[in-house]
């Protein structure tokens, strides 16, 4: 569906059923096994299933803002990194370089309406509202390590749907090699870009294969709720077997391109960050030994051994057959 | 106000030095207390990585304090208050106090524990860091040039160098300091606010010192004794 901007007001109903209401009229599919109510396996009422409190971890959503996703095979057999940390340690420097300043200041930030706009080389170029693109009712959870190049990393389980579904319902046309993301930029929601840290907005960007990987996610959601701001509402990217910088936050553009777009890190300082920044311990960053790394909410000394692809590699190797990925980092 | 006057003068003599070390103290005493609560399993000011808040919370205390050893004289020729001078050094010294802190951290809580507990592994990853890492090796040399500074901190070195030799050795501390503010600029991912307020800082304070001794060359020129 294409759309123009104005247009996505009367669309998208957002005005009409604040979005975390309308989601949760949808029945709640997790199955019991995953969410530790077999009580509640039967249940198909919506009206019940909306107020089910169905904790994941250690956590129990807020019903305001929960949502209603399958399980899937994508689980990482680990304990959660606690919610706190998953939403109160984090790197968004559009809201403050601090690792608390995007949980601090990320509320400013307008998330609905939201619109993506899509260009390039595709056959449905245009501006659509966020419910056009992801398909709510088809939400599944993905439980990822997420390593951040700052060697530290976290086990979190994030809602949403495979980024290959969305690129194939926006048809790239055969040339289009690479696919590349924008983050929302807003001076006066944004403390943090008062400052050039980066070259604004934040960009990022994978390989066609990369992006059409199972692996390869776009997340609405973390912890069973629509995710909160500063974890890159209302969507963001997840590639987990890469550092977390590619794994772009609150974006507002796709585009299909034939050559390798710019990315932020990259263009900042490229003998640090490659456009491909594979987790790889063999490639020792000029910043941090990247061979362990801190195992955030694991206990003050939690280190562990850091995988080849962030433990991936069975999944993703293929696509790097043949390079070298030293060279290539 | 000659009471008011003594008072100060009492202040000055008694309470200056000992007021200055629990200043100085301070911050690490507060570490101390977070590191406390945190291995008791308590709540705690150190975050969710409190390794990380450790080595910043050290660096930046060890650069504050350096920065501050160095505003001292600029302060007593601005303020014409002398007795600062005497906690000069004091300042000097927990500025080293915290850089060992800070490496120890360093060393102890990330080399020692990711190489699995081995002292070897620990050295190890030293010397990688020191020839892989720029900020590591910036930080490594201002820290290494701290020590022959501290290890000539006491009256009894000071009387055996002798005042003129022991100020050009002191003299160290400027390029130190600059090779600390660069330690803090070469960690700061992309271009970050904070390594240029430090650096503009440590300019003004260089620069202050720098005017001066232009002006007492000059002025000796003007008028040989």
């Amino acid at each position: 569906m294409i759309r123009r901007p104005n247009e996505i007001w009367q669309a998208s109903g957002d005005e009409v059923t604040p979005k975390p209401l309308f989601m949760n009229r949808r029945k709640i599919i997790a199955s019991a096994g995953a969410i530790g109510l077999a009580g509640l396996a039967g249940c198909s009422d919506a009206s019940t299933a909306a107020q089910a409190q169905s904790p994941v971890g250690t956590h129990t959503p807020d019903p305001e803002r929960q949502l209603d996703y399958a399980r899937s095979d994508f689980r990482l057999d680990e304990a959660l990194t606690p919610y706190d940390a998953v939403t109160g340690y984090n790197n968004f420097y559009e809201f403050g370089l601090g690792k608390g300043d995007p949980a601090r200041y990320a509320d400013r930030m307008t998330t609905e309406p939201w619109s993506i706009e899509v260009d390039g080389l595709t056959d449905r170029p245009g501006t659509y509202a966020l419910a056009d693109l992801v398909d709510f009712d088809a939400l599944e959870e993905r439980i990822y390590r997420l390593r951040c190049v700052e060697a530290w990393s976290m086990v979190v389980p994030w809602i949403g749907v495979p980024l290959s579904a969305i690129i194939e319902q926006l048809r790239p046309s055969p040339a289009a090699r690479y696919v590349a993301f924008e983050t929302y930029l807003n001076r006066s929601e944004m403390r943090g870009v008062r400052f050039p840290v980066i070259d604004w907005p934040y960009r990022e960007g994978l390989r066609m294969d990369e992006a059409m990987n199972p692996l390869a996610f776009l997340a609405v959601g973390v912890y069973g709720e629509i995710l909160p701001n500063q974890n890159g509402a209302p969507i963001r990217l997840v590639v987990p077997w890469k550092y977390g910088y590619k794994s772009i936050k609150s974006i507002v553009k796709i585009s299909f391109v034939a050559d390798q777009p710019e990315t932020s890190w990259n263009l900042t300082a490229p003998n640090e960050y490659g456009f491909y920044s594979n987790v790889n311990p063999q490639r020792d960053h000029p910043r941090w030994s990247q061979r362990t790394e801190r195992v955030i909410g694991g206990g003050v000394f939690a280190r562990r051994d850091t995988e080849m692809f962030n433990g991936y590699a069975d999944q993703v190797a293929d696509m790097y057959a043949g390079m070298d990925l030293i060279e290539n980092h | 106000m000659p009471r008011t006057r003594s008072h100060l003068a009492r202040f000055e003599r008694q309470g200056l030095k000992p007021l200055a070390f629990w200043l100085l103290a301070l911050p690490g005493l507060w570490l101390f207390a977070q590191w406390g609560l945190l291995l008791g399993g308590q709540d705690h000011s150190l975050g969710f990585n409190p390794i990380e808040t450790t080595h910043r919370f050290l660096g930046d205390t060890a650069l504050y304090v350096l920065m501050a050893s160095l505003a001292v004289t600029p302060l007593r020729d601005l303020t014409r208050w002398k007795a600062v001078m005497k906690i000069r050094r004091r300042i000097g010294l927990a500025a080293f106090w915290y850089a060992v802190l800070h490496v120890i951290a360093y060393l102890g809580l990330d080399l020692y524990i990711a190489a699995g507990m081995s002292v070897s592994g620990m050295m190890a990853g030293l010397w990688d860091d020191v020839v892989e890492r720029t900020y590591i090796t910036l930080g490594m040399l201002a820290f290494i040039g701290l020590i022959p500074l501290a290890l000539t901190s006491f009256n009894a070195m000071i009387r055996r160098l002798g005042a003129l030799l022991w100020r050009r050795l002191h003299l160290a501390v400027y390029p130190i300091s600059v090779l600390a503010v660069l330690h803090y600029g070469f960690l700061a991912k992309g271009n970050q606010l904070g390594p240029w307020i430090h650096g503009a800082a440590l300019a003004a304070l260089l620069g202050y010192r720098l005017f001066a001794y232009l002006r007492h060359t000059r002025l000796r020129a003007q008028h040989p004794a």
